[in-house]
């Protein structure tokens, strides 16, 4: 299962533990991670549900192209990294 | 006499309270985040702050022990835009304004008649009503809806923002706000349907055929009197208004000494002829007129104005007072007002002398009493 792990200052502001999940989109395997961690979806997601404008997703070290729908594909052995983008600060 | 406030800063929420000793910090929250908005609310005792990440967005945070601990409450969500539907373009920078929230730029409780209604002021300009407390929010649509939205842009910031609501003491249904650009607005059915007032502002921003269009009238701030609700004052982009009618009708004020450029504006809670402002020099330059930093006090409804320097620095002081950050507490003699560089200082006898509680701070973006 592709594992999904926040930056740790996200764990400043709620609940966000590195997880394994299901998935074999970037939308689907955040999908489970916030099934598990509701309030995180908000830190993650804008209110139109894309990426926020300052939030980063990495899957296997490439930063993903699709931040509208987060379509972009994850292997079993995925590792999908959700970082601070430098452009908010 | 008032005893505690709150600056929201773009690091944190700092309370500030009457000791002893005298004014002081006695504790901070959510420190390193930007706190845009705060308010306390009377009704309940509730403590409610806005917060603003730089990475994850704006929350919302609700304290009932007077910020010790703080719960995250709901956030207004903006309506998702379908596909058929066009984008509005900004008409000044032919941009598409986002249908997302980016700034919670207004807070306010409503009226005592009405226990768990809040009003919300967004960037980009939009308003929200809650009925539970802040536990959910819906988009006030009679506004929202409105075809003139389309012709507001924004004044200081890339899109439009509602940063005033005004809750009329007498009618909680009577709701006055303004919003940059996009004129004064008000409902007298809690938010049902909306009127367009202004009449008498004047944008000399704009070219000359649409200067007194009320719809792009950029409001920086607008205060109305508690005792008396029809009166209200607007430190507008091009100077300070009066209405003695509820915003239906504006009268400028030309007095002001020694300028009637400005973002904040208060006014006495009893006495509708007595406001306070913080001048600057108009308009590129937004500094303290000659870099001496005053408030500016009227008395008698604008016919003087008096600069109130006691205590304030009147040499190379280049502080700027935004909107939300001057305020005079219920007693109407207590003040304080917070600058962009971080200073903050109170009064305590309706302005005449001013002490600097701090000159370390944040920039501040607003303060509100308890």
């Amino acid at each position: 299962m592709p594992r999904v792990e926040f930056t740790r200052n996200l764990a400043r502001q709620t609940t966000a533990p590195p997880c394994q999940v299901e998935g074999e989109t970037v939308a689907q395997a955040l999908e489970a991670v916030f099934a598990r961690h509701p309030a995180l979806r908000s830190y993650v997601m804008d209110d139109q549900q894309a990426v926020r404008k300052h939030v980063v997703v990495f899957v296997d070290g490439t930063a993903i192209l699709d931040r509208q729908h987060l379509s972009d594909a994850v292997r079993p052995d995925s590792e999908i990294f959700v970082m601070q983008a430098l452009s908010g600060g | 006499m008032s005893t505690k406030f709150y600056l929201g800063t773009r690091k944190g929420l700092i309370q500030v309270e009457r000791l002893e000793r005298g004014w002081e910090i006695t504790r901070t929250s959510f420190l390193g985040v930007s706190v845009p908005m705060l308010l306390p609310d009377a009704r309940d005792g509730r403590l409610i702050a806005a917060v603003e990440h730089g990475h994850y967005g704006g929350k919302l945070h609700a304290s009932s022990d007077d910020g010790l601990t703080w719960q995250e409450i709901a956030v207004p969500v903006f309506p998702a835009r379908a596909d058929d539907e066009p984008e509005i373009i900004c008409p000044m920078s032919q941009k598409p304004i986002p249908q997302s929230l980016e700034k919670i730029w207004a807070l306010e409780a409503g009226g005592p008649d009405e226990p768990g209604v809040l009003w919300c002021g967004t960037v980009p300009g939009a308003l929200f009503k809650s009925t539970d407390g802040g536990a959910s929010w819906k988009i006030v649509e009679g506004l929202w809806n409105r075809a003139e939205r389309k012709e507001w842009f924004g004044g200081g910031m890339d899109w439009p923002g509602i940063h005033s609501v005004c809750v009329d003491p007498r009618d909680s249904q009577h709701v006055t706000l303004a919003i940059s650009c996009g004129g004064v607005w008000a409902t007298h059915d809690g938010g049902v349907s909306w009127e367009l007032l202004g009449k008498g502002l004047v944008a000399e921003f704009m070219p000359p055929s649409e200067q007194e269009n009320l719809n792009i009238q950029d409001a920086h701030r607008i205060a109305c009197c508690a005792a008396h609700p029809n009166h209200l004052w607007l430190q507008h982009h091009n100077g300070i208004f009066r209405s003695t009618d509820a915003a239906h009708t504006w009268e400028r004020v030309t007095t002001a000494n020694p300028s009637d450029f400005g973002f904040a504006v208060a006014v006495h809670p009893q006495d509708p002829l007595t406001a306070w402002f913080v001048p600057g020099t108009q308009d590129d330059r937004r500094l303290p007129v000659d870099a001496a930093l005053c408030v500016m006090r009227t008395r008698d409804g604008g016919q003087t104005f008096e600069p109130l320097r006691t205590g304030l620095p009147q040499h190379h002081a280049y502080h700027l007072v935004y909107r939300h950050c001057l305020e005079v507490s219920r007693d109407g003699r207590t003040l304080a007002f917070g600058s962009t560089t971080g200073s903050v200082w109170i009064s305590e006898d309706s302005g005449d002398t001013w002490q600097r509680l701090s000159a370390d701070l944040p920039p501040v973006y607003c303060v509100r009493f308890a």
